[in-house]
């Protein structure tokens, strides 16, 4: 996630100091991702030196607001413009834990599907449950629905593996080769190819 | 209080070698107020413990009770009159009769079970204004109202008159993602005020609105979640 685009993108809005930031921040995405003061002003210390806020004077209650420059402009309708790649986003622990279970001895796989299905859904009712609260504004709904477009499709995604770990007839994952082989000169990669 | 209880009941298809177990020792228990969605690949039981559950079949061992009465002991016409006054269907393709309006499609059940034409209009417009539509649609027939409509119409008949039960067999199939959630959250609405709710879906964003979600595979229960905790504790864990 990208603090210093959230940030741009809410002094887009107009001058604001760090505790306002941050609480946009929150209130916009409904504390999902919790943001720390700390990252805050580290951040914006960072986009001032890169020339994308000026600091203002301090209020009177000693804040000192910050306001987005031209420059700052540019890059965040840089940011806006660009999709999101996939090598941006972390790693998915769950297929990373799925591709292990299936190569895994004694990992039964079907049960590791249903546990976090089970989650999964759960997690979804909770999200739909927040979504029936008619109250909730436009940008947390949006959120929110972001969210249960992910439980979905991780759902979607476990029950096909489910179909296909059932069709495969798993074959035992092949063990590492015994020590005594790796005496011999291995071949390298760019010769098998 | 229950409304729907299975018991150890199982469903098997033919005898001997060829025996197939559609439904094997299911339990279920349904409270007034309660919605609860099935999930499972094809072929895993779920039409079949829906019927089973609204005594339009009957199981091989195991006892269906319906708001209390084991459907066993009930003869074939008794059998009828509870599913008429206790159950209501909601079917994905809607099955309105196409030769009735709107408002006579949602009074059926009470017609068929003697209530006079007047009341049964009187129970029939009061039951479409439930499910928010517009009076104007209650001298409509079928094919001049839209799906959405029309699935409104299924569930103000699924639910006239006294009938708590509700069994819906994936009633957003044919609806767009939006009018599909419009009906979800209408059934919800109902579960809300005191119905219980039994639906089939396959689609997880569906299950969502449920209180509990049980997932069936080869005709077993395999998980079943319990009900969620209190709105407030929600959003701790999210990050």
């Amino acid at each position: 996630m990208s603090v210093k685009h959230s940030l741009l993108a809410l002094l887009e809005r107009g001058p604001a100091y760090g505790y306002q930031l941050r609480a946009a921040f929150e209130s916009a995405t409904g504390s999902t991702w919790p943001l720390n003061i700390g990252q805050v002003y580290t951040t914006l210390s960072r986009l001032e030196r890169d020339e994308m806020v000026e600091a203002l004077p301090e209020n009177e209650s000693g804040q000192r607001p910050y306001r987005i420059t031209d420059a700052g402009r540019r890059h965040l309708a840089g940011w806006f413009a660009s999709p999101v790649r996939a090598a941006d986003r972390p790693r998915d622990e769950l297929t990373i834990k799925l591709a292990l279970a299936v190569t895994t001895p004694g990992v039964d796989v079907a049960d590791v599907i249903q546990r976090q299905r089970t989650a999964t859904l759960r997690t979804l009712q909770e999200y739909t449950r927040l979504k029936a609260d008619d109250g909730a504004d436009l940008a947390w709904k949006l959120v929110l629905e972001s969210m249960v477009f992910k439980a979905e499709a991780e759902v979607r995604w476990l029950d096909h593996t489910e179909a296909v770990v059932a069709r495969a007839e798993l074959p035992a994952p092949s063990p590492f080769g015994p020590y005594e082989d790796s005496a011999e000169p291995s071949v390298p990669v760019e010769e098998k190819r | 209080m229950t409304v729907l209880e299975l018991r150890s009941v199982s469903r098997v298809h033919g005898d001997g070698e060829n025996a197939v177990h559609a439904l094997l020792n299911a339990d279920l228990t349904i409270g007034a107020g309660e919605m609860v969605a099935i999930m499972g690949p094809s072929g895993s039981g779920k039409s079949t413990l829906l019927n089973l559950a609204g005594g339009l079949d009957g199981p091989t061992s195991g006892e269906v009770y319906v708001e209390g009465t084991a459907l066993s002991t009930l003869s074939k016409k008794k059998l009828a009159a509870l599913r008429r006054r206790h159950v209501g269907y909601v079917f994905q393709d809607y099955n309105l009769v196409p030769s009735l309006t709107a408002a006579e499609n949602a009074a059926l059940p009470l017609e068929l079970d003697g209530t006079g034409v007047g009341k049964a209009r009187k129970a029939a417009l009061a039951a479409l204004e439930e499910v928010g539509l517009d009076p104007k649609i209650a001298d409509r027939f079928p094919d001049e109202i839209s799906g959405g409509q029309a699935q409104r119409v299924a569930i103000a008949r699924a639910l006239i008159g006294e009938r708590r039960l509700v069994l819906a067999d994936e009633p957003t199939g044919a609806l767009d993602s939006a009018t599909g959630e419009d009906v979800l959250k209408l059934l919800r609405k109902r579960c809300d005020e005191g119905a219980a709710g039994l639906l089939v879906t396959h689609d997880a964003r569906h299950a969502g609105w449920a209180d509990r979600v049980v997932f069936l595979r080869d005709g077993r229960i395999v998980d079943s979640s319990s009900p969620l905790d209190e709105p407030e504790s929600l959003l701790e864990g999210a990050e």
